[in-house]
């Protein structure tokens, strides 16, 4: 286990800069950490916690699970595309049981909070694994997958119909406690994001997970066809940061109450603050996991020294702030040396440089 | 246990076809075994490339000052092999590793065949050296397309008892390809053990002769992956379990080391219809 874990996290090495305090309240759950893994980017957290201590992150966001065990789609599943990467994993997982027994047990003996992801191919399906859930208790909220794009049937995406999407939040909804929270995450690939959200709200989601992956294709010059054995696939990675941002924005704008976890091409803590400031209570780190196992808790890191270092104490206070009607509100920056400070530190080399025993 | 470093590239330099890249690796080298393989961040913080590229650890060494070093085969194949191949001294990495399952060693000086494809003859020096320090027998087949394309002949050839060479074309060794000799090398030595690596279709041609002639055989696939750790479940490919159940295993934890006999290498980039989770196979967990 990660006895000696001298990532960014440490105080100790970044004495110069003051971190902000980064509690947050996601939906009535206190986190230590704005900071989660996005679901299908984590696995259930244990291999993680071989290159941090994942019980400081907010979260762990469980790769979504379904009713029977999947076996998943056909090699190819993944290509690399630029500052992205377009993925036809299709849900590939033990099914709800063994999950149950071997990770959320495990996540729950390691003290991890947890928000486990369910995808079902019917409301009946989804209405199912919450119940399977409520039996088994041990997690602290449920994000509603009914984004995935990969799926044999584009008609069966959920959250492309706001009918389809509520009639599973609302499944969901009945079939878990009153007391979790139920985030349903949306995909962007629709004429209007916010029609969605509200469609989601008004059936009992307590918060949104925005976004999911968008629809891609990637073609193979070589053999001319097109390089995912899934032919699509959904692309995720800095690339759509843009799209996801936007979506936080509207969504937050239009329902500043309700809590959301934005996620997207998340990479450093300044990415982090941007989804904050558009409206984000939490973000989930995915495809930068990819190319740093310890991005959640390096942007963790950064994330804290990148808002002290705009004057808040806390992370809380610049949720959203970009929305403010006037600039009365903006405290002075405690230096804007040190933001840079803060940037170039907790990115720098000397943070991949940690042992695991 | 595995690693995250910042790692100092030391060399560079070209071997036939390929890079050899030095690297400090402290940790990694001194807990790194035979078919292990590590992870590279390509082109820095910033980089459009958001996926790490695999490498089979090639060689590992204690090197004074630097501590652990190790090495790595380059094939250039696109964008980030080629940024790969364009490091200089000095400049530095980011390395996560040891990662996978490596070869499994005999307890006794039994006799080994080691296959190479390619580059895929880079693990092979780390595991010629383990294997002649338990007093095995070693012969060794490696191949290419062309005499260029073959991966250090002339420090195989001090390591093995016998070495035979194979190109598609001809340039060097024998016309043909690794599989269309490995029945004689197996007979002539006497072969216990197949340890195979490169790619594919060879490594399908190696499972199935060696099966064939009832020798126990390892391959090291060179399956793609995203993340390296066993998170993403790109790299998959149906093995059949000791219970005889066929999964879809992660070539990066369970692998990239796998039995000969327990790989579907012809259901490769399929999903068997009795793999456990198959769409319509049934069963609740």
């Amino acid at each position: 286990m990660s006895a000696a874990v001298v990532t960014g996290g440490d105080p100790d090495r970044r004495q110069p800069i003051e971190h902000a305090d980064t509690a947050v309240e996601l939906a009535g759950i206190g986190l230590p950490s704005p900071v989660l893994t996005a679901s299908g980017c984590a696995a259930a957290g244990r291999e993680l916690d071989e290159f941090f201590d994942i019980t400081e992150l907010g979260a762990i966001v469980t790769k979504s699970i379904m009713l029977k065990p999947q076996a998943g789609r056909a090699t190819p599943r993944m290509s690399e595309t630029p500052s992205g990467m377009l993925n036809s994993i299709g849900l590939q997982g033990p099914g709800i049981n063994a999950f149950i027994e071997n990770d959320l047990a495990w996540l729950n003996e390691r003290g991890a909070r947890t928000i486990v992801s369910i995808a079902g191919e019917t409301v009946e399906e989804y209405g199912r694994l919450a119940a399977k859930l409520r039996s088994s208790g041990g997690f602290d909220a449920i994000e509603v997958n009914i984004s995935c794009p990969n799926v044999a049937d584009r008609g069966q995406v959920f959250a492309c119909r706001a009918e389809s999407a509520a009639q599973v939040v609302q499944t969901v909804r009945r079939s878990s406690d009153s007391r979790i929270p139920i985030f349903a995450k949306l995909s962007p690939d629709v004429t209007d994001i916010v029609e969605i959200a509200d469609a989601v709200i008004r059936a009992g989601a307590t918060g949104l997970s925005l976004i999911n992956t968008l629809l891609g294709l990637v073609i193979d010059t070589t053999t001319m066809r097109p390089t995912l054995a899934g032919t699509t696939g959904g692309l995720s990675g800095p690339a759509i940061r843009p799209v996801a941002l936007r979506c936080v924005w509207q969504v937050h704008q239009a329902f500043p109450a309700i809590p959301i976890i934005g996620m997207g091409g998340i990479r450093s803590g300044r990415d982090a603050l941007e989804f904050l400031l558009a409206g984000a209570t939490a973000v989930s780190v995915g495809t930068a996991i990819f190319h740093d196992p310890s991005a959640p808790s390096r942007i963790h890191a950064e994330l804290a020294g990148e808002v002290r270092a705009r004057g808040f104490d806390h992370v809380q206070d610049v949720i959203g702030f970009a929305h403010r009607a006037n600039d009365s509100d903006v405290p002075s920056p405690t230096s804007a040396q040190h933001a840079t400070t803060a940037h170039q530190e907790s990115s720098s080399l000397e943070d991949w440089d940690f042992i695991t025993e | 246990m595995v690693q995250q470093i910042k790692s100092e590239v030391l060399d560079n330099r070209r071997v036939g076809g390929y890079h050899v890249l030095s690297l400090t690796a402290p940790g990694i080298a001194e807990s790194a075994q035979p078919g292990h393989f590590v992870t590279i961040a390509m082109g820095g913080e910033e980089s459009s490339m958001v996926l790490r590229r695999a490498f089979a650890i090639h060689q590992v060494a204690s090197r004074g000052v630097f501590g652990g070093t190790l090495d790595i085969a380059i094939s250039v194949a696109g964008t980030g092999t080629e940024w790969l191949a364009h490091r200089r001294r000095h400049d530095v990495l980011n390395v996560v590793g040891p990662l996978g399952q490596p070869f499994s060693l005999p307890k006794q000086g039994v006799s080994c065949v080691l296959v190479g494809g390619g580059y895929g003859s880079a693990p092979m020096f780390m595991l010629a050296q383990a294997l002649r320090e338990r007093g095995c027998r070693i012969d060794m087949v490696i191949g290419a397309s062309t005499e260029d394309r073959l991966f250090g002949v002339l420090e195989l050839k001090r390591l093995a008892s016998a070495l035979t060479i194979t190109t598609d074309d001809g340039s060097s060794g024998v016309r043909g390809t690794v599989t269309d000799v490995l029945d004689n090398v197996l007979q002539r030595a006497g072969a216990d053990v197949v340890y195979a690596c490169g790619p594919m279709p060879m490594l399908s041609e190696v499972a199935r002769i060696s099966t064939k002639q009832r020798v126990y055989s390892e391959c090291a696939v060179e399956e793609a992956m995203a993340c390296g750790i066993g998170v993403c479940m790109t790299c998959v490919l149906p093995v059949i379990g000791t219970n005889g159940a066929t999964r879809m295993v992660r070539s990066c934890v369970e692998g990239p080391v796998f039995r000969g006999d327990r790989v579907r290498w012809r259901d490769i980039n399929t999903i068997p219809a009795d793999a456990i989770g198959a769409p319509d196979s049934g069963g609740e967990s």
